[in-house]
């Protein structure tokens, strides 16, 4: 399973290899090739949506990490993000530093206030956890608003355009080469935890917690590890949706928010590399879509016209997310990874 | 001494109305091992309803209450008819998530339909003249609530301590094939006991409206609700309307005596932190099952 046809790995390397065979290659060359020469070819309206989706993206690894992998609930994504977005914009606004040297301080941040809040899973699960990632969304939003000075209570910090050497960070194609490394290199070393001693550990948390701390795993640890990575990711995108918009701004990062990212790793498929990816281009495709959408709806139903754009949305996302928990609870990936199996034997079926 | 009175008392009243919508969820979770994170939503729809039916329709209020207990019920059935029915057997995660996805779907549907603007119910079902009890003064509304929830709390426990649906339904909360194995069809009980869920939603949720105004704002005592269930522990009955009084009458102590200090709010928030600390020191909850888990 998971080579092609032909294919014999015969060495630990070839067994650990990401990139196997020679055709991989190509195609991964001729996939970053296409990628980073978009902005060449695509106007801007479609460079703001890949940057957004990139940025969710970052977050999305992250929690496919703590969710994915480790099996803990966790609807404060979006409250960590937002957690990760005004540190970022504090120091940046405080100590005039810039964009590269907030970025250390958005993760520590981040980390910090997502492990606090992950203490309470080493002794409860399901259910009570999501309430205290649940009231990391209220409480972290409570702290923001009354921060006075420090956050400029309800109206945000703005921050200025990031710059690397004589560049000014300005335009969305500009934006587009600085996102887009910075998600594939987050989604690699995704990849590479999860494949790790680190990353077997925590499958054996999300199978049977009991079971993992009988066999030697320490679930103080690493419960507590997945939660700080969890943070970390949120903590990146955070700062880099901040240094994207140019405000960090609590009305960003809202619950919903929370659940949509939750969403696309059930859409997506759970545990897996390629899931995030999945679900973030669908649920994020989709809710632009319904924008797209919504004037075309009020010209055409006047009495639903006003609120479609609202609650479309959430209608739509739902029940996408409803469809896939019930019809194919291991996400989009699972779908791919059956086709990728039969058009590799593909004449002869077994 | 009168200011703490005052406050106290209108933190037990709030407190009665946390645990009348924590009961909902501690039903369906004690029959059915589904947390109910739409249970907000769900009294958003006979809110909503209700008031469609007297306002705009011009229905008498006791047509309108009797059609919004169908439709509630009708909802809730379809509900778990197409939604949690397909998940029998699933991990509990996925159970959790398909409850949280159903509160977007709900809450969509509502605004929707009714545009979630506020919207007061001409004329008020319960009469708003507030009674003088010494120095304190207190909403007639909420002394009709608290009758309610009493009333709601001894016919609650009756049922599942005296009735064999009851029985059945703390059967299929402990074990769906144990129970399937002594005969107990798990899938009727899921739907009776939805169908009882739909008709305290609607219950509730037109009590709540009519206490408040017709809102999504109501939507947040739901997810005050859920604070408040983990709180008493998912299995209890009198350990929700504990809870419910418990966070009713934190939350508003700090927001009499927080407030002024840090500047305002702090009655969002407190439910949030005390909720956090029980959960901590009582990962079961208060008044919950302690439960011995083997691999």
């Amino acid at each position: 399973m998971g080579l092609p046809g032909g294919t014999i790995n015969e060495t630990y390397s070839q067994d650990m290899a990401i990139v196997r065979t020679r055709l991989q290659w190509i195609l991964l060359a001729a996939f970053l090739i296409l990628l980073f020469a978009s902005p060449q070819f695509l106007d801007d309206y479609w460079l703001s949506i890949i940057n957004g989706m990139a940025i969710t993206l970052v977050a999305v690894f992250g929690l496919n990490i703590l969710y994915g992998y480790c099996g803990q609930l966790n609807l404060g994504q979006a409250a960590f993000m937002m957690v990760g977005a005004y540190a970022s914009a504090i120091v940046i606004e405080r100590f005039g530093l810039n964009f590269w040297a907030s970025i250390p301080f958005a993760i520590l941040g981040t980390a910090l206030i997502g492990m606090l809040f992950g203490l309470p899973a080493l002794r409860v699960k399901g259910v009570y956890l999501i309430i205290t990632t649940l009231s990391a969304q209220f409480i972290i939003t409570w702290v923001i608003i009354h921060g006075g000075d420090i956050t400029h209570i309800t109206y945000g910090i703005p921050v200025p355009r990031p710059t690397l050497g004589g560049i000014v960070f300005d335009t969305e194609a500009e934006y587009f080469y600085l996102i887009i490394p910075i998600t594939l290199l987050m989604g690699f070393f995704a990849k590479n935890i999860a494949r790790s001693r680190v990353g077997r550990a925590f499958i054996a948390i999300r199978d049977n917690d009991l079971a993992a701390e009988g066999m030697g795993v320490n679930l103080f640890y690493y419960k507590t590890l997945a939660f700080f990575l969890c943070a970390t990711y949120a903590g990146v995108a955070g700062c880099l949706w901040t240094n994207y918009v140019g405000i960090a701004h609590f009305e960003h990062y809202s619950f919903w928010d929370s659940v949509w990212m939750l969403g696309m790793i059930i859409v997506g498929g759970g545990g897996s590399a390629m899931g995030p990816v999945f679900g973030t281009i669908l649920i994020k495709g989709l809710k632009e879509f319904v924008v797209y959408l919504a004037p075309a709806v009020a010209m055409a139903i006047p009495a639903i016209g006003a609120q479609f754009s609202a609650a479309g949305g959430m209608i739509l996302l739902s029940l996408i997310i409803m469809l896939f928990l019930i019809f194919e609870p291991r996400g989009i990936n699972h779908r791919w990874e059956m086709f990728k199996h039969t058009y590799r034997l593909f004449p002869f079926s077994h | 001494m009168d200011f703490f009175l005052q406050i106290a008392v209108s933190g037990l009243s709030i407190g009665i109305v946390y645990g009348i919508v924590a009961l909902g969820i501690v039903l369906i979770w004690k029959s059915t091992a589904v947390f109910n994170f739409a249970q907000g939503a769900f009294l958003l729809v006979g809110g909503y309803f209700a008031w469609t039916c007297i306002v705009q329709w011009h229905l008498p209020v006791w047509l309108a209450f009797i059609l919004t207990i169908i439709v509630c019920a009708i909802v809730c059935y379809l509900v778990q008819y197409l939604c949690f029915r397909p998940l029998i057997g699933q991990p509990h995660r996925a159970v959790i998530l398909m409850a949280i996805a159903l509160i977007g779907l709900v809450e969509g549907g509502v605004i929707l339909f009714w545009k979630g603007i506020a919207q007061n119910y001409i004329p008020p079902i319960f009469p708003k003249e507030p009674v003088h009890l010494g120095g304190i003064t207190i909403s007639q509304e909420y002394v009709w609530v608290l009758g309610m929830s009493a009333a709601l709390l001894i016919a609650f426990g009756l049922f599942f301590q005296r009735t064999r649906l009851g029985l059945a339904m703390r059967g299929t909360c402990e074990d769906h094939e144990l129970a399937e194995s002594v005969g107990i069809s798990v899938e009727t009980v899921f739907g009776q006991s939805w169908i009882i869920v739909g008709i305290i939603s609607a219950v509730i949720g037109i009590t709540l409206s009519s206490l408040y105004a017709v809102e999504i704002g109501i939507a947040h005592i739901g997810l005050v609700a859920f604070a408040v269930v983990l709180v008493g522990g998912l299995e209890s009955f009198p350990g929700a309307i504990a809870a419910g009084l418990i966070i009713g009458l934190s939350e508003s102590l700090a927001c009499g005596y927080l407030d002024p200090i840090v500047g305002g709010g702090v009655r969002d928030v407190f439910s949030w932190m005390v909720a956090i600390l029980v959960i901590i020191f009582f990962p079961h909850g208060i008044f919950g099952y302690k439960k011995i888990e083997r691999v």
